[in-house]
């Protein structure tokens, strides 16, 4: 949201590399969601309404628990609740508390052309700085999970940031604190790992023989992670993406095509420029002149 | 009665020259507003239309408007431009041509095979370039569609705009190139040597019947 006291390790379109010297090394962050503790009570969602400040419009009902009913630019996390019939006849309740997975290799941040809207920090928070926004949306079309939203009002992009205010000052994330069951925990991304390994070991016992951590490797790994039943159905949970990465459209577009583009423009310049060096002018002179002036004159 | 020397052939009227200089000068603004949003490494540009949120804002608009103006230019020279055979020998022989020895090629219309598959290929790409400009058009459009062709939109607005700007590139430099194209479009006419010698069955065109007995 503002500037932080956060070292900033890559910025949007920017080419140069960010000031370096100073680094996470105490070790990145990393915010880890175990939906096998969920109780879906909101808590989460109301902590980060009153720690930013946001009142999203009331809604309609939409047939489900979820409410709202999407992200929005005014409710940066969600519960989502999802009814799956297991093999056995049974029913799970599966929620998933979504918002923006802070991705190591960030689709919004390659996407945006405007340079310092979009920061990745040192510790792996990624944050908008509206400030910088233009209100393009190519972040929504780089997004592989679909967070960003665009506000009606301002034409900002917003979602979630991690509490980098908070997180910068020593706190964790608003909707950490407030989770009651402790199903929301944050820390630095390996002690998150093996807190998670030791909840998918107990959950395997269990008998959820496919539990697992959603920590994607498509986009790098993410910094906020999940702790599912079906790790290895990550799509029954409000469809959250088996294998997420950066579109191969927006890696062209963002990648190759820039550098290539721009050179080929100026190529086609040069071309011309030298032609005219080169080879020169096409001119008409008095030949032609009075080649046209004798054909004018020829009777018809 | 005027002599031969004042005797030039209109090639554009008013109305097409103004026309042509308000697509022109959109193109102009399109191009510098779309690279600044495009690549970094040119996103001061964004300063001459007030700085990246109204860049954001005026290039849609200013699309529509170029769009706008130039389906009339279009269809005033749709006819002119549909491909001959003798074009494609113009073509085979293109190495004449760059190398200014005309002689030897065919006649040539209103317009030559060049200009006339240039015409196309700003017709195909202004064509690329509205479709995909409104899917990736977020304020008003973007959310009727889905992600994937939102994605494939912005691939293909950039790829079309590049396109467009290295065709008229070459536009612009064939109209330095062959001296004397530059006043058809800024006085409308051209000396009777000059359409003898580059366009010689319009030229031939243009003047049956009018020659002093």
């Amino acid at each position: 949201m503002a500037l932080q006291s956060l070292d900033i390790v890559r910025r949007s379109a920017t080419t140069l590399p960010e000031p370096e010297a100073r680094g996470a090394h105490t070790g990145q962050v990393a915010k880890l969601i175990d939906t096998t503790k969920c109780i879906g009570c909101k808590a989460c969602q109301v902590a980060c309404m009153e720690w930013n400040d946001l009142r999203d419009d009331i809604g309609t009902c939409t047939g489900h628990y979820d409410n709202p009913h999407d992200l929005s630019e005014y409710s940066w996390t969600l519960m989502r609740f999802t009814e799956y019939e297991n093999p056995k006849g049974d029913l799970e309740w599966l929620i998933r508390k979504d918002g923006c997975m802070h991705c190591e290799d960030p689709g919004c941040l390659k996407a945006c052309p405007s340079p310092g809207a979009i920061v990745q920090y040192a510790n792996g928070i990624v944050d908008f700085q509206e400030e910088n926004c233009i209100g393009c949306g190519y972040c929504v079309t780089g997004c592989p999970f679909d967070v960003p939203r665009i506000s009606k009002k301002d034409k900002k992009a917003y979602k979630c940031t991690l509490c980098s205010d908070r997180v910068a000052v020593g706190l964790e994330p608003a909707c950490v604190k407030a989770c009651p069951t402790g199903a929301i925990v944050f820390g630095t991304k390996d002690d998150m790992k093996q807190h998670a390994a030791e909840r998918i070991e107990d959950l395997k016992e269990r008998g959820f023989d496919q539990a697992g951590l959603y920590d994607p490797a498509g986009v790098g790994g993410t910094h906020v992670m999940y702790v599912l039943h079906h790790a290895d159905q990550p799509m029954l949970y409000s469809d959250l993406p088996e294998k997420p990465k950066i579109s191969p459209m927006v890696g062209l577009w963002k990648g190759a095509a820039k550098p290539f583009a721009l050179f080929a423009i100026v190529a086609t310049a040069a071309v011309g420029f030298l032609h005219y060096i080169g080879i020169g002018p096409n001119e008409t002179d008095e030949a032609d002149e009075e080649a046209a002036r004798r054909e004018l004159e020829k009777p018809p | 009665m005027n002599g031969y020397n004042d005797r030039r052939i209109v090639r554009y009227t008013a109305g097409t020259r103004i026309n042509h200089w308000i697509v022109a000068i959109s193109f102009v603004l399109l191009a510098l507003s779309g690279l600044a949003l495009f690549h970094p490494a040119v996103f001061w540009l964004t300063a001459l239309f007030g700085g990246g949120p109204w860049t954001r804002i005026l290039h849609p608009f200013i699309g529509c408007f170029m769009v706008a103006a130039f389906i009339l230019l279009a269809a005033e020279f749709w006819k002119d431009n549909y491909l001959q055979q003798r074009d494609w020998i113009w073509l085979r022989d293109i190495q004449d041509v760059v190398n200014n020895r005309e002689e030897h090629l065919p006649e040539v219309g209103r317009y030559n095979a060049g200009q006339k598959l240039l015409f196309f290929a700003i017709v195909v790409c202004l064509i690329g370039l509205l479709l995909s400009g409104i899917i990736i058009w977020r304020q008003y459009f973007s959310f009727y569609f889905p992600i994937g062709l939102i994605r494939f939109g912005a691939l293909l607005h950039a790829f079309c705009g590049f396109v467009l700007i290295c065709a008229i590139i070459v536009h612009i430099y064939a109209a330095i190139w062959v001296t004397g194209s530059i006043r058809a479009m800024t006085r409308g006419t051209v000396s009777p040597g000059w359409a003898w010698k580059h366009h010689r069955a319009w030229f031939r065109e243009v003047t049956r019947g009018t020659q002093p007995k």
